[in-house]
């Protein structure tokens, strides 16, 4: 607490002179106590504590009481607020006021692998120790834009790093005094995904690894704390000291608040989540969170699709973002999930109101609305008895207004800051607003005189002709210029006191000429007017709300159903992919998610019948290199990333998903990509479309882990020249180093003594004790050889072999120490070391006792696996039944899935495709693709989705060309990018 | 120094590898194929038939039993014959290797490049096209690629000792990039990156248009002094050349025919063709032919039918225009083998198999103006062709036992058959032929 004073001394290095006991020099020493008593208002302290005709009074900077009949002192000064509001003023949660952007050190041309600081912890993105005061400056301009945005206080925060220290409450006013502009110190630790700009330290690159590192963070914290490590870690020192304030989090999109939550609940860490507008696309999961959420009201802005060849860029997606944005709160509000809102991402916190109420026309209550600015910050902050609301003992910001604040054309009068006024607009200015019928000179005009937050404007016709003018009204006067349009420099300008709000005036004119006379502005009543405005106004804005699919995109599901009705396959040649063989006229019953049963003449009376005539039935399709369906697909930022894995960056929302149904896969391995020689852990999913990615995910998974090899690794085609390792000698090295330092680590683990838990090693000891199994990135012979080498030496055997371009070369070798090979059926050439790359390499590998897949590493092949396949045929005679293995149990055995996947079987999941022709011939298509007994794809699902899509796309561009119409601001369409993951994503190569 | 060794070495391993199978010699005798399938390639399939060709030519189509073999005898009953399938808008032969920038020919920096013609680096000896050949693809127009113009192609068949002698039709046609609607923002690391509407789109236009005056005015007037650049144009004005227009929304493809109306231009190409369907009537009113996409390939669109790019065969010829199929793309080269499957695939979602064939057989060989010879197995023709044992449009049923470019029986081995049988071998497995 010392060093915060401190700190503060020089923080505020201005005059000081405003401490009482202070002394001054430059005057009498003033009273600043005043005791203000605001009377006759309507004061609203949140919706369900409404009070007319209600009187406040404040002391200081704080409200003293509040009620119908307080007691007031008699040097209260008394300001009679007759028909006027008062409101708490507004908290915004999330804010980096005060704080200047970061600009990045800059570069060497070569990558940073090490931190730059001492004392630290190891990774520059995780600043738990930054402290807000170090780096604030008060910012007048923000902070004068903030108020009359109805703003009084800002939690703001050093917007920089994974883990960016903590957040202090900062009242918005020009105050010296420090003890009124520090409202509260480390109100709230916050964390992001976004890495820090203080640092060019590569990792982490990926979703996955910051998670990882967050993760890291939060064991070595108690490392520290409990086994007082040897070295001192500042960083660590501070997060452990701020785990009892509240956690805030803020995220990009859903996805990422999902994520965020995950890690927090791995550490009994619930974070208040800041989120990023898009949670409607899963209410449920974001429900399931049990965070409370600050939320941003920037909505998308229509998109200009008056050109229609243009609009034809514009994707569903795209299009569903914008329509449903605004209904985000009304979700929230029905889901009971608490939320407060955060101007953060608008681009003025002027538009705070209007895009607030346009969420209040989408179904977003005025009492959650209000709340949400005010009481729920205050209770995200723990300080709801001192901001939020207005009750004694509180401080004193509130808000005087005109009306109801969700009111068309509210005036915000006065925004009281710790009990400093801050004039925003004349409450006292008589309203003058309406219609008049102005004469002078013998001659009769229109006059309209129109208010937008407090200030005129004036309006002057005769007949078809419009005047230029200029208003002026404050302080009871009002100052005309009126210009003839046609004559430039003809000039009148009239002059008036006001004292009564609309009606008659009269006052002075002085013409063109320097002479003078008199004018009339008669006032007429125009209420009939405004009420058809009005009513016109509404009528535009009944859209209705589209439902949300599951993703909310083409293809989206519009619900995701329970329990499956069972499904009989009727009469089909079943390929059963097991010593049954092909079996002609069969039945196939699929019940509870299951293959039920086999046979012939199957009855069930609830079961769908599907008439397998002609057709054939097989075990759905397992790639067992994937790389579809993810946010992110390399950690590049170090040469091992055992600690980081795929399940972290599962993105259920990608169209490839539905796709490859479409071609009949049923089950991927989602892998790390290649660019470091230790790769990140895999992500085995079943290809549920609509479902939320850890629904995807196999329960009970086999562990799985990316290794890689060769010219990707040594950074042949990409990136710098100075990560080890450059060659291939360098890799062999990497292993064997990793792995004696798992076992180390194993050792002392099992010893009993303590130690810092590591989830890199983790990973690396459940391979040594065959507990993880590795699917290795591998093309040359030499590589394969070494790497089995390396696992003997360390009593373990490679799982899986996957590319292995070459390993017809040691098809031997890889039979006796068993390893499988998962490879492509005809790829070579696209980079120097698969020159000797042959599509007999499935055949080779098979013959000579290996396990042989073939995968698509790619969203496109990933589409029609069943003719890879086939190539196994032309290419090396393998048997049609052998070569549909090859993408059916082969990958499953690979993957130690074939108890539940890869066959036809009584007892497996009921994961199956129904094709029109045999799946190796080149004429075959998927016609159903079921997963768990439940119809993910087929031909007449898809035909209706391709219906609803049409529909949604006419009825989304008619709304947005309504909107056009209306005058709202557009933007030009972007095209979505169609651009495909594979091993050698986020790196240069392709 | 080390740098420029590593480079010698490269360059060195690679030559080193690089000996393709020797070229056949020509036809020295009358070859006849007997009892075959033989798929014309014209939408025509003659069961039991008989095929001879004598001199490079084919002298003899027909009924088995209404000619009689002549010199030696192929026996073919229960297989298939079929003309060599033709690969247009390709780089086969330009580069080797994707990832060693050393081995790669096919992109000349600059803008309007008409001047710039591929067949002179086409390396008859690529180990790539070899790989062709097993696959029954015999024949290519190589095709430089970048640039608003990005040169001139010229077609080879895919067995002789050097550039000179693979040429069948030399500068047959110049290729021009379209301008886009939408260019790319962002850079490469990006994670979010989208297209966005290409606000240059008019002035590429413009630039186009002043090249095509330009050629057009070097065209019709003797005063100029030679210019290289405008000579390469000529042909597109006189009719020698066919215009390729690599091209694929709907609006730019449009605007093309705007275009071609405009220069009056006879021969011109529409290259790619991703949204033709959506202009299926104009295209086909303006009598302009298309060398589609690769039928192997995603959806450009979330909401677009998934089976678009496989269907996109048929949704065009059901139209009536004159479709062929290329193989451009990621990995075109190595790919360009898969050809007679992107065939099979379009048949798959619903294109009749005899126009699937005409896909990448005489219908190409009409867009690209070598139909007079090559490209279906009627009476004159080259006696370009090969046996398949089975559908050669089918994985399973593509197996060559002999093929022949202009009457020469090639070698269908490859340096991948080669370590299939050394490894086979290593290992005593069986190998059946």
């Amino acid at each position: 607490m010392r060093n915060l004073i401190y700190l503060l001394f020089f923080l505020f290095n201005l005059s000081l002179f405003a401490q009482e006991y202070f002394p001054d020099n430059e005057g009498v020493k003033q009273q600043t106590d005043i005791t203000y008593v605001f009377t006759n208002a309507t004061i609203v302290d949140g919706y369900d504590n409404m009070m007319r005709s209600g009187q406040l009074m404040i002391k200081a900077d704080k409200i003293v009481a509040v009620g119908k009949n307080i007691s007031i002192p008699k040097d209260a000064v008394i300001i009679d607020l007759e028909g006027k509001y008062i409101y708490p003023s507004f908290v915004e949660l999330f804010s980096d006021f005060g704080i200047k952007d970061f600009k990045r050190p800059s570069s060497n041309g070569q990558p940073q692998y090490g931190p730059s600081r001492d004392g630290y912890y190891w990774n520059d993105h995780i600043r738990p120790e930054q402290n807000l005061t170090n780096y604030f400056d008060f910012d007048e301009k923000t902070a004068k834009q903030l108020r009359k945005a109805g703003y009084g206080l800002v939690n703001t925060h050093v917007d920089d790093g994974i883990i960016r220290g903590t957040s202090s409450l900062i009242a918005l006013s020009e105050s010296e005094d420090i003890t009124k502009t520090l409202v509260a110190e480390q109100t709230a630790q916050v964390f992001s995904f976004d890495r820090s700009n203080q640092t060019r330290q590569s990792y982490p690159t990926s979703i996955m690894g910051k998670m990882a590192l967050i993760r890291q963070v939060y064991n070595d914290a108690e490392w520290y704390q409990t086994e007082n490590a040897k070295n001192k870690d500042l960083s660590l020192e501070a997060f452990n000291q701020q785990q009892d304030i509240p956690q805030f989090f803020h995220t990009d999109d859903y996805l990422d608040a999902l994520r965020a939550d995950k890690v927090g609940d791995e550490f009994g860490v619930q974070y208040t989540i800041i989120g990023s507008g898009d949670e409607y696309k899963r209410i449920n999961e974001v429900k399931q969170t049990n965070a409370q959420f600050i939320l941003p009201l920037n909505f998308p802005k229509a998109y200009d699709v008056e050109n229609p060849y243009l609009t034809q860029y514009l994707s569903l997606s795209d299009m569903k973002e914008w329509h449903h944005a605004p209904y985000l709160f009304k979700r929230f509000e029905k889901y009971q999930i608490p939320f407060a809102i955060t101007a953060n991402g608008l681009k003025s916190p002027d538009k705070l109101l209007s895009h607030l109420k346009t969420a209040i026309e989408k179904g977003l209550s005025k009492e959650k609305a209000l709340a949400a600015l005010t009481q729920k910050p205050a209770e995200f902050l723990k300080l709801s008895d001192q901001v939020g609301h207005l009750k004694p003992g509180a401080y004193a910001n509130f808000l005087i207004t005109s009306k109801d604040i969700f009111e068309d054309n509210m005036t915000i009068y006065q925004n009281w800051v710790m009990g400093q006024k801050h004039e925003l607009a004349d409450m006292n200015l008589v309203d003058i607003s309406g219609e008049y019928q102005l004469s002078f000179n013998n001659q009769t005009y229109d006059l309209k005189l129109k208010q937008s937050k407090g200030k005129y404007s004036a309006e002057l016709t005769k007949d078809t002709l419009k005047f230029g003018t200029k208003l002026n009204y404050k302080d009871h006067w009002f100052y005309l210029t009126v210009t003839d349009k046609s004559s430039e420099n003809e000039f009148n300008r009239l002059a008036a006191r006001i004292d009564q709000p609309q009606s008659d005036f009269q006052g002075k004119v002085f013409l063109n000429n320097e002479v003078t006379s008199n004018f009339v502005a008669k006032y007429q009543d125009s209420k009939e007017n405004k009420k058809d405005d009005k009513s016109s106004d509404k009528k535009e804005d009944k859209d209705e709300m589209l439902p949300v699919t599951y993703p909310n995109m083409s293809y989206g599901f519009s619900e995701i159903s329970s329990e499956p009705k069972p499904i009989l396959v009727k009469n089909a040649t079943v390929i059963t992919g097991e010593s049954d063989g092909t079996l002609e006229n069969t039945d196939v019953l699929l019940k509870d998610g299951k293959i039920n049963k086999i046979g012939q003449n199957l009855k069930s009376s609830r079961a769908k019948i599907i008439d397998g005539s002609g057709k054939f039935l097989t075990a759905g399709i397992v790639d067992e290199h994937s790389h579809i369906a993810a946010t992110s697909v390399n950690e590049a930022g170090h040469n091992s990333s055992a600690e980081v894995t795929m399940e972290d960056a599962v993105n259920p929302d990608d169209i490839s998903i539905y796709r490859s149904l479409a071609g009949g896969v049923t089950s991927i391995q989602l892998l790390h990509g290649s660019a470091n020689p230790i790769g990140g852990r895999s992500a085995i999913l079943k290809l549920k479309w609509g479902q939320p990615a850890d629904e995807m995910i196999y329960d009970n998974s086999p562990k799985f882990i990316k290794f890689a090899l060769g010219e990707n690794v040594k950074q042949s085609n990409w990136g710098s020249r100075t990560r080890f390792p450059q060659t291939r000698m360098g890799v062999e090295q990497v292993f064997i180093d990793y792995f004696s330092r798992a076992k180390a680590y194993g050792e002392k683990k099992n010893s009993g003594e303590a130690y810092r838990k590591d989830a890199e090693m983790e990973a690396l000891l459940e391979i040594i004790n065959s507990e993880r199994f590795i699917s290795c990135h591998s093309y040359v012979q030499s590589e394969i050889n070494m790497l089995m080498k390396v696992a003997e030496q360390f009593d373990f055997r490679v799982n899986t072999f996957t590319h292995i371009l070459e390993g017809y070369k040691v098809a031997d070798k890889m039979a006796k120490h068993g390893a499988g090979g998962s490879t492509f059926s005809d790829w070579w050439a696209y980079k120097y070391e698969v020159n000797d790359a042959i599509p007999f390499n499935a055949a080779i590998m098979h013959n000579e006792g290996v396990t042989v897949a073939i995968n698509s590493d790619d969203g496109e092949m990933i589409r029609r696996l069943n003719q890879e396949a086939a190539k196994s045929v032309k290419y090396g005679n393998i048997s049609p039944e052998e070569a549909w293995k090859f993408v059916t149990l082969n990958p499953a055995r690979l993957l130690h899935i074939d108890d539940r996947v890869g066959s036809i079987k009584e007892g497996k999941d009921a994961d199956v495709v129904l094709w029109n022709a045999h799946p190796l011939s080149v004429y075959a298509k998927p016609e159903y693709t079921i997963i768990e007994g439940k119809i993910y794809f087929s031909l007449e699902k898809d035909k209706e989705l391709r219906q609803h899509i049409k529909k949604e796309r006419s009825q989304l561009i008619n709304m947005m060309l309504r909107a056009k119409n209306k005058g709202l601001k557009t933007q030009p369409i972007k095209k979505e990018n169609k651009e495909f993951l594979h091993c050698d994503s986020e790196i240069e190569l392709h | 120094m080390m740098k420029y060794l590593f480079s010698l070495l490269i360059t060195f391993t690679i030559f080193n590898l690089c000996a393709q199978q020797t070229p056949a010699p020509e036809q020295s005798q009358p070859i006849s194929i007997v009892g075959v399938t033989a798929h014309i390639g014209n939408g025509e399939v003659v069961e039991n038939a008989i095929i001879v060709f004598e001199n490079g030519k084919i002298t003899q189509v027909s009924d088995v039993n209404k000619a009689q073999p002549k010199g030696k005898v192929i026996q073919a009953e229960g297989k298939h014959v079929y003309p060599g399938f033709i690969a247009p808008n390709s780089t086969l032969g330009l580069a080797e290797i994707d990832a060693v920038r050393a081995t790669r020919d096919e992109d000349e920096i600059g803008t309007f490049l008409p001047h710039i013609r591929s067949v002179i680096a086409y390396n008859a000896e690529s180990k790539i096209v070899e790989s062709m050949r097993p696959n029954g693809v015999l024949m290519g127009q190589i095709t430089p690629r970048g640039g608003r113009i990005s040169g001139t192609s010229s077609i080879v068949q895919f067995d002789a000792w050097n550039w000179e002698d693979a040429i069948v039709k030399a500068d047959d046609g110049i290729h021009m990039n379209w301008p886009r609607s939408f260019s790319r923002s962002g850079n490469w690391y990006d994670t979010d990156r989208r297209y966005e509407i290409n606000k240059n789109y008019t002035k590429q236009l413009d630039e186009l248009h002043t090249f095509f005056d330009k050629s057009k005015a070097y065209y019709q007037s003797d005063d100029f002094n030679r210019n290289t650049v405008y000579e390469a144009m000529k042909g597109l004005f006189n009719g020698e050349k066919t215009l390729f227009v690599h091209v694929d929304a709907e609006k730019e493809v449009l605007d093309l025919l705007a275009f071609k109306a405009e220069y009056n231009l006879e021969n011109v190409v529409i290259v790619g063709g991703a949204e033709a369907h959506r202009v299926a009537n104009e295209i086909n009113a303006a009598n302009v032919p298309v060398l589609l996409q690769r039928v192997h390939s995603t959806p450009n669109f979330e909401g677009d039918d998934y089976d678009l790019p496989y269907k996109l065969p048929k949704l065009l010829s059901d139209k009536g225009i004159l479709v062929g199929l290329e193989s451009s793309g990621q990995m075109e080269r190595m790919n360009t083998r898969n050809l007679p499957f992107y065939a099979g695939t379009a048949v798959a979602y619903g294109l009749d198999k005899k126009e699937a064939l005409k896909m990448i057989t005489l219908n190409t060989a009409k867009i690209l103006g070598i139909d007079d010879f090559a490209g279906s197995l009627e009476i004159g023709k080259d006696a370009t062709l090969f046996i398949s044992e089975g559908d050669a449009l089918d994985m399973q049923g593509n197996r060559l036992t002999h093929a022949f470019i202009q009457g020469g029986e090639i070698s269908l081995e490859s340096h991948q058959t080669e370590l299939y049988k050394r490894y086979s071998n290593k290992y005593n497995h069986k190998i059946d032929e």
